[in-house]
C-alpha cells in the first residue's frame, strides 16, 4: 500500500532513489495492508493492491531481485491480465491505478504541491531574487537562473541533511573520511523520527477510538517531567535506571492523558477543548518545576534543571559521533505493538467499535465510557513515551521551556499523513524526521529558515486532508483508497 | 450526528437534592470558609490598600489585611450557603455565584497586598485595570471571531494562527506603507487569508474542522515564522518598524476617576475591541443576519429548508471571523511591539477558552476575556510584590477555570448544535 517513495522526497522531483533505510521501512508497510483488512476502508485493500504489486518492477529499476516479488502478486491479483497475454496490460493496469487518486498518488502529489508551494516562498522571500523578476521581460534567464539557483541550493541541502551527502559518499571511497558522515544524515533523520513516531501513534489511537487528542503535546510535557525527575533523583544500577525513567515518562503522559478521557466519559466534556486546556496548564507546571529547588542546575542562572544521569541516557546505537540512539528501536516494536492492540486484540476491536460509531457499540454491550477512559490513559503513555525520548535520548540531557520542542503537535500531522494507522505513522514520522534533519542543514548551508520545514509539513497534510483537491489539480482518476481516517472528532 | 448522542447519553444526570446550585454551592462554602482560615491566617495586620490610582499615592480603599481576608472569605462563603439552600431562583444562580468568585480573589488580594515587602503594601487599581484590560485585547478580538465562526457552525481552532497573521501583514504592510491604517487593513486580510483557507477546505472539501485549525495554526507559525527570518530579521528598519496609534482620550470620560485612565485613553483598538462587542451581540440577537447565523448554527437543514443560503452565510462569517482576529493581531504590532516570530504564544487559545467559558456569546467572551486578562495582569502584580504564588499557577488559572466550566462543574456548558459538523445539501 505505502510504497517506497515515502522517505525520501525531500528533493522537489521525488524519484524513488535507493536509500539505506528503504528495505526495512518497506517490509512492514506490507503486513500493514494485510492486517488492516478489518479496518475503516473496505476498498482500500483490494484497490491498491495491483498497483502495490505492480510498482515493484518499475520501481525497482530492473533490479532481478525485484523482479519475482513484484510479478508473484500482481499476477494473482490480475487474473485477467495473464489471460490477455500478460507485460503490456499488466504495464497500462499500472498507469492507471497510478494516476488515480489512491493513498500513494495523494501522497506524493500533496509532497511535491508542498516542495512547489515550498520554492516560491523561498524566490519571494529573496530580494535579491526578487530584483531580477523587475526586468524578467528584458532578460527572463536571469530571473529563472538565479530563482532555480537559490531553490535547487536549499532542496539539495534538505536532500544532503536527511538522506545522504554524496561528498561524504565520495570522500569515504577515496579515504578522506570515515564511515560516521556518510550515515550522519540518517543518524539525524531517524533521531528526530523517534519522538514522533510515539506522539504520532498516541493521536491515531485516539482518533481510531473516536477522540481527537490534541494534548500529545501535554502528554508529552509531564512525560519529560517525570522521566527526567527519574533521570536524576533516583539513584539506579544502570539498565534499571533507564527503564525506570522511560517507564515514569509513559507514566506522567497517562495521567495527563487519563484526565481528559475520564471527563469525557463521565461528564461529556469535549476532549479537544479538555486537551488544548491541559497543555497549557502542563507547560506552566514545566516552567515552574525547572527552577525549583533539587530539579534547578544549581550551576545555571537561567530556566534548566540538573541534567540526567548517564545510566538513566538511551544508549547510542552507532557510536559516539552519530545521535542515533535506542529509541529508534523501541519505537519499531511500539509501532508493532500499537498495530497488534488496534487489529488483533479484543480491545482494539472495542476502540474500533467505539470509533466508528459508539451508539453501535453501546448497544453491542461495550462500555464506551471505560473505553474512552483507556484510550486517553494509553494515548497519553504513548505521548509520555515520546516526550521521554526527548530528556533521555540524544536530543537534550535536561529539562528546559522548550525542552518537548512542537513533537506534540507534529504529532497530529504525523497521524493525519500516516492515515491513522500504525506503520503508516512510522512512515509518516520517517518522513517528518527527515524533513526536520535536513531542514537544519538547509539552515546553516543554505541560509533558509527552518521555519520552512513547518511550512512544508503543514502544506503537506492540507493536500492530503482534501484528497478532493489533489484529485481536481492533476485531473487523477477517482479512486476510494484516499480518504482520511475513519471517525474524526465532529464539532464539540 | 452520531457522536452527539451519546455525549447525552454520557452525561450523568443528577437529580434529586444535588442540584447544580446545591453542587456549586457547596463547593463556593468550602473555598469560603478554607479561604477565611487559610488566607486570613497567612495575612498579616498591616494595612491592604487599594489605591485609585498609578502608584501609592492618591485616594484608597485601605482594610485590615487578617481582617480583610477572613471578612471576604465569610462573605463568598456566606453566599455559596445562600445556593446551598436551593431556595433563590434560577436568576439569582449568576449573581451569588459571582458573590462568591469575587469574595474569594478578594480574600486573597488581602492576604497578598498585607503580606507584601514593607512600602509596596497597595494595589494601583488604575494599573490593574488597564493592564487587564491591554491583556485581554486579543482574547477580546479572537474570541469574538470564535463567535462568529462558531455561531454558524464552523468550529474556530484557527484563532491563534489568525492573530498570528494579521499580526505579521499588519507590520509587514505597515512598515512598507508607513501608514498604521493601511496596516490595519492588511492585518484584516491577513486574518481573513487564514479564515478562507479554513472556510474553503471545511466548507467545500469538507476537512474535518478542527483538523484544519490545528493544521493552520502551524501553518501561520511557520510562514510568518519564516518570512520573519528572511525578511525582517535581515532588514528590520525596511520591513519591521510598524507606525504605531497613539492613545486617543476621550475628552469628558477620560477625566472619570479610575475607569476613565484605564479605559478612555486607550488606543483604537481598545474602541474598536469593545464597540465590536456590542455591534456583534445586537447583531446576532437582534437582525436578521444574526437570526440566520444561529439558525445555520444549531440546524443548518431548517435553515436551509426556509430558504437560507447555508454554506453562503458560513464562508462569509468565517471570513468575517478572520477579520476581527487579524485585527486583534494588529493591537500587538499596530500599538505595543515591533513584530517577532510566534509573538501570539498561545493567546489564540485562550481566547478560544473565553469564547467557551463565555458560552459562545459576546459579551460572555469580553467578560471571560476580562477574567482572564486580569488573572494575567494579576501574575504581573505578584511577582512585582515577590510574592510566594508562583506566576505560573496564577497562568494555569484560565485552563483550568475553562476546564472546570467545560466539565459541567458550574453549569452546562453547550455549544451550537451544528457547531463542527460539515453542511452536505440533500
Amino acid at each position: 500500500m505505502t510504497d517506497d517513495n515515502l522517505p525520501g522526497p525531500p528533493s522537489p522531483s521525488p524519484s524513488p532513489s535507493p536509500s539505506p533505510d528503504k528495505d526495512p521501512a518497506g517490509e512492514p508497510a506490507r503486513t500493514e495492508t494485510i492486517s488492516s483488512v478489518g479496518g475503516n476502508a473496505p476498498g482500500e485493500s483490494t484497490d491498491t493492491d495491483p498497483s502495490t504489486g505492480a510498482d515493484q518492477p518499475a520501481a525497482g529499476a530492473g533490479g532481478a531481485k525485484a523482479q519475482p516479488g513484484g510479478t508473484a502478486p500482481g499476477g494473482g491479483e490480475a487474473a485477467p491480465a495473464d489471460r490477455d497475454g500478460g507485460g503490456p496490460l499488466l504495464l497500462r493496469l499500472f498507469v492507471r491505478n497510478l494516476w488515480s487518486a489512491n493513498t500513494v498518488t495523494v501522497t506524493v502529489l500533496a509532497i511535491v504541491l508542498a516542495s512547489l508551494i515550498g520554492a516560491v516562498l523561498i524566490i519571494v522571500s529573496d530580494p535579491d531574487v526578487l530584483a531580477t523578476y523587475g526586468y524578467i521581460t528584458a532578460k527572463p534567464t536571469d530571473a529563472l537562473n538565479s530563482s532555480w539557483a537559490v531553490v535547487s541550493d536549499a532542496y539539495a541541502n534538505l536532500f544532503k541533511g536527511a538522506v545522504v551527502d554524496p561528498a561524504a559518499v565520495s570522500g569515504w571511497i577515496n579515504g578522506t573520511n570515515g564511515w560516521q558522515p556518510v550515515f550522519a544524515p540518517i543518524s539525524e533523520t531517524l533521531t528526530y523520527t523517534t519522538p514522533l513516531v510515539f506522539t504520532g501513534l498516541a493521536v491515531s489511537l485516539a482518533f481510531r477510538g473516536g477522540l481527537f487528542n490534541i494534548g500529545a503535546q501535554g502528554q508529552a510535557t509531564l512525560g519529560v517531567i517525570l522521566a527526567a525527575l527519574a533521570g536524576f533523583l533516583l539513584p539506579l544500577p544502570p539498565v534499571l535506571h533507564l527503564i525506570v525513567a522511560v517507564l515514569a515518562g509513559a507514566i506522567g503522559g497517562a495521567v495527563w492523558g487519563f484526565v481528559p478521557g475520564i471527563l469525557k466519559a463521565r461528564t461529556g466534556a469535549h476532549e479537544v477543548i479538555t486537551t488544548i486546556m491541559l497543555n497549557y496548564v502542563a507547560i506552566s507546571f514545566l516552567a515552574w518545576i525547572i527552577v525549583q529547588g533539587g530539579v534547578h542546575d544549581p550551576a545555571r542562572t537561567d530556566s534548566i534543571s540538573r541534567p540526567v544521569d548517564s545510566s538513566a541516557q538511551l544508549p547510542r546505537l552507532l557510536g559516539s559521533d552519530l545521535r542515533v540512539h535506542l529509541g529508534i528501536l523501541l519505537a519499531v516494536l511500539v509501532t508493532w505493538g500499537v498495530a497488534w492492540l488496534l487489529n488483533r486484540s479484543t480491545f482494539g476491536f472495542e476502540l474500533r467499535a467505539v470509533g466508528a460509531n459508539p451508539d453501535a457499540a453501546r448497544t453491542a454491550g461495550i462500555s464506551v465510557g471505560r473505553t474512552y477512559a483507556l484510550v486517553m490513559v494509553i494515548s497519553g503513555a504513548l505521548s509520555g513515551l515520546g516526550g521521554a525520548n526527548m530528556v533521555l535520548g540524544t536530543t537534550a540531557t535536561a529539562l528546559t521551556p522548550l525542552v518537548v520542542a512542537q513533537i506534540g503537535f507534529d504529532g497530529i500531522l504525523v497521524a493525519l499523513l500516516g492515515r491513522v494507522k500504525p506503520w503508516g505513522v512510522a512512515l509518516a514520522a520517517l518522513l517528518f524526521g527527515a524533513l526536520q534533519a535536513g531542514g537544519n542543514r538547509m539552515q546553516s548551508y543554505a541560509s533558509i529558515s527552518l521555519e520552512l520545514v513547518t511550512v512544508l509539513q503543514a502544506l503537506i497534510v492540507i493536500f492530503i486532508a482534501a484528497p478532493a483537491l489533489v484529485k481536481a489539480i492533476f485531473g487523477l482518476r477517482a479512486a476510494r483508497a484516499a480518504r482520511l481516517g475513519t471517525s474524526m472528532a465532529k464539532g464539540w | 450526528m452520531s457522536t452527539m448522542a451519546v455525549e447525552d447519553v454520557a452525561v450523568v444526570v443528577r437529580q434529586g437534592f444535588w442540584t447544580r446550585d446545591r453542587r456549586v454551592g457547596v463547593g463556593a462554602v468550602l473555598l469560603g470558609l478554607l479561604a477565611a482560615a487559610f488566607f486570613g491566617a497567612l495575612a498579616t495586620g498591616a494595612d491592604a490598600r487599594f489605591t485609585l490610582s498609578e502608584d501609592a499615592g492618591g485616594a484608597a480603599l485601605a482594610i485590615n489585611g487578617t481582617f480583610g481576608a477572613t471578612l471576604f472569605g465569610l462573605v463568598a462563603a456566606a453566599a455559596g450557603a445562600v445556593l446551598l439552600t436551593g431556595r433563590p431562583a434560577r436568576r439569582w444562580f449568576v449573581p451569588l455565584l459571582g458573590v462568591a468568585v469575587v469574595g474569594i480573589v478578594l480574600s486573597f488580594l488581602c492576604w497578598q497586598v498585607s503580606a507584601a515587602p514593607d512600602g509596596q503594601n497597595f494595589m494601583p487599581l488604575v494599573n490593574i485595570l488597564r493592564g487587564t484590560f491591554i491583556l485581554a485585547l486579543p482574547l477580546i478580538f479572537g474570541a469574538l471571531a470564535g463567535v462568529l465562526c462558531e455561531r454558524s457552525g464552523v468550529v474556530n481552532v484557527a484563532i491563534e494562527g489568525q492573530l498570528l497573521m494579521g499580526a505579521f501583514f499588519g507590520a509587514l504592510i505597515g512598515t512598507l506603507t508607513a501608514s498604521a491604517w493601511i496596516g490595519l487593513v492588511a492585518a484584516a486580510f491577513g486574518g481573513a487569508l487564514i479564515s478562507l483557507l479554513l472556510a474553503v477546505f471545511t466548507i467545500r472539501y469538507l476537512v474535518d474542522q478542527v483538523v484544519m485549525g490545528i493544521v493552520l495554526n502551524l501553518l501561520a507559525l511557520g510562514l510568518t515564522g519564516f518570512l520573519y527570518e528572511r525578511l525582517m530579521q535581515t532588514d528590520a528598519a525596511k520591513y519591521n518598524q510598524p507606525p504605531r496609534f497613539e492613545a486617543w482620550p476621550i475628552p469628558v470620560l477620560s477625566d472619570i476617576p479610575v475607569l476613565g485612565p484605564a479605559l478612555f485613553r486607550g488606543n483604537i483598538f481598545l474602541y474598536l475591541a469593545l464597540i465590536l462587542v456590542l455591534v456583534i451581540h445586537v447583531a446576532l440577537f437582534r437582525t436578521r443576519w444574526g437570526l440566520r447565523t444561529r439558525a445555520v448554527g444549531e440546524h443548518p437543514t431548517a435553515a436551509d429548508t426556509l430558504g437560507v443560503k447555508v454554506l453562503a452565510l458560513r464562508y462569509r462569517n468565517v471570513l468575517l471571523g478572520g477579520m476581527v482576529a487579524g485585527i486583534g493581531g494588529a493591537s500587538y504590532t499596530l500599538a505595543l511591539y515591533t513584530f517577532s516570530k510566534n509573538m501570539i504564544g498561545g493567546k489564540g487559545f485562550i481566547a478560544l477558552a473565553a469564547l467557551i467559558f463565555g458560552r459562545w456569546s459576546p459579551t460572555g467572551a469580553l467578560l471571560a476575556a476580562l477574567f482572564f486578562g486580569f488573572a494575567d495582569q494579576l501574575g504581573t502584580y505578584l511577582s512585582a510584590i515577590n510574592s510566594s504564588i508562583p506566576s505560573e499557577f496564577l497562568a494555569m488559572l484560565p485552563y483550568l477555570a475553562t476546564l472546570l466550566a467545560v466539565a459541567g462543574l458550574v453549569g452546562k456548558v453547550r455549544a451550537p448544535a451544528a457547531d463542527g459538523k460539515p453542511y452536505i445539501k440533500g
